[in-house]
């Protein structure tokens, strides 16, 4: 569904991702780790291609990313985002955010729009709260409705870059309970994420980079019981 | 010297008929202002070289000079160079459309700007263009933002308007100064249209601070 051949992406001479192979199938769980400024990032967003890749190429259901801004668009419809800073917007309320992406992207009307909006805040359990502002709520709840909001236009996969990151402990898990269930589902997910519990449980894939480099890629469980390498290690201490 | 308040009504349809003309010139001033403001700010803020270039000269002319110099340009020495005739009236409102126009473009460069670029990459994320971006949510925040100092800019093109008086515009002010001619009554005269100038003024800000709280963001 996602396949990186040989990409590469640098800004100006800094080579943010070094040549990458790689690979995530319908129905994967690809969790992402390694240290700050590793690349994690800049790889989810070369597959939605808000970074444009320098070589190689990346193609997501067949569709590169190099193409034409058509291409693009149909690329970002199939991949839904969810942004660490959860960048609802915030003139328009729960309700109006997830009904966006369907009367804007996917050109329903208000009323089925409405419905389908309804559904997916019922799904992540903030129905009640359908319309308040994004200032008021929590920022776990903000997270949820960027979910919903992600999932309205009926995406083939998810990518979130950090989801939880922004929050406080205790808001963390109801985010992490939203992301499971979609797992469960069987959504194609690449998530970038520092919950190890996560990786381990939900995780079909542990993919650790470094320096722009995949440096481990396999079954979260044996790699984070035998960590192969030295700096794999060092890494699995700073982060539990 | 005593206040003749008999000259106030006498000189009140004069001075209407001025305001009349004050109020055409401003709100052709406030609506060409904005179609000006809002396509030079756009080319500042996302355009091409070129346009941002052109956009950059408009901004930095209007600025740099005088408005009075300005519409005597328009006036008088715009007719020698292109051969056309222009009245007064169209002067003064050609004038403060591309005046106002250049001080809103910095105004809506800088709200455009302070959009946080996650949100823009929310709406790219879901398959937006970047013309519907810009439409449907950058736009509405932008305004919001650009508000207060829009206000402030707008309420200065009705005050601008008196500055037509140097090409003869039938302005309110100008009327002021004729009745004034005819009666040396300039006491009760400039009173009276500083008042009117002052409750026309206060009126408009008031709706336009109205307008802020309405749009006010919970
Ligand atoms: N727009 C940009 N311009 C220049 N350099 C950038 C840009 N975005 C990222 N980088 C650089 O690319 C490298 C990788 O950044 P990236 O954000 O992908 O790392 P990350 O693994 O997600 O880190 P973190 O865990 O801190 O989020 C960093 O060195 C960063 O400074
Ligand atoms: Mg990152």
């Amino acid at each position: 569904m996602i396949e990186f051949r040989q990409t590469t992406k640098s800004f100006g001479d800094h080579v943010v991702l070094q040549p990458t192979e790689l690979s995530v199938k319908s129905g994967e769980v690809a969790v992402i780790i390694g240290p700050s400024g590793s690349g994690k990032s800049t790889m989810l967003r070369c597959v939605n291609a808000l970074e444009k890749i320098n070589g190689g190429d990346l193609l997501v259901n067949g569709i590169s990313v190099l193409g034409s801004p058509a291409d693009v668009r149909q690329i970002r419809r199939q991949a839904g985002m969810v942004f660490q800073q959860f960048n609802l917007f915030p003139n328009l309320t729960a309700l109006q955010n997830v009904m966006f992406g369907s009367i804007r992207v996917k050109k329903y009307s208000k009323s089925e729009a409405q419905e389908v909006a309804e559904t997916l805040l019922g799904k992540v359990g903030l129905f009640e709260r359908k319309n308040h502002y994004p200032s008021q709520l929590s920022g776990g709840q903000q997270q949820r409705v960027a979910i919903a909001r992600a999932l309205a236009v009926q995406p083939r996969l998810m990518l979130f870059d950090e989801p939880t990151s922004a929050l406080d402990p205790e808001l963390r898990q109801e985010v992490m309970k939203v992301m499971q269930t979609l797992a469960t589902e069987g959504m194609t997910m690449m998530v970038v994420t520092h919950e190890m519990h996560f990786a381990r449980q939900v995780g079909s894939r542990l993919i650790f980079m470094e320096d722009g480099r995949v440096i481990h890629d396999g079954e979260p469980a044996a790699l984070l019981s035998s960590p192969p390498s030295e700096r794999f290690h060092n890494f699995l201490r700073h982060v539990q | 010297m005593n206040f003749d308040w008999s000259v106030l009504i006498s000189a009140f349809p004069d001075l209407m008929q001025g305001l009349q003309v004050t109020l055409l010139i401003a709100f052709s001033g406030l609506a060409g202002g904005i179609v000006f403001g809002v396509v030079a700010g756009v080319a500042l803020e996302y355009g091409g070289r070129i346009s941002n270039a052109l956009a950059h000269v408009y901004v930095a002319l209007i600025r740099g000079t005088p408005i009075v110099v300005q519409v005597m340009f328009i006036f008088f020495a715009l007719p020698l160079i292109a051969g056309i005739r222009i009245s007064s009236i169209d002067a003064a409102i050609i004038t403060i459309i591309i005046n106002s126009g250049a001080y809103n473009a910095e105004i809506i460069r800088g709200a455009l700007n302070s959009v946080p670029i996650g949100i823009q990459e929310a709406g790219l994320a879901m398959g937006l263009s970047f013309p519907a971006v810009l439409a449907h949510i950058i736009a509405p925040l932008a305004f919001r933002r650009s508000l207060p100092a829009m206000g402030n800019q707008l309420v200065n093109v009705v005050k601008d308007t008196s500055i037509f008086i140097v090409i003869g515009v039938g302005e309110l002010t100008r009327r002021g100064q004729e009745v004034m001619a005819e009666n040396f009554r300039s006491v009760e005269i400039w009173s009276e249209v500083a008042a009117i100038y002052f409750v026309v003024i206060s009126a408009f800000a008031l709706g336009l601070r109205l307008l802020e709280r309405r749009v006010r963001l919970p």
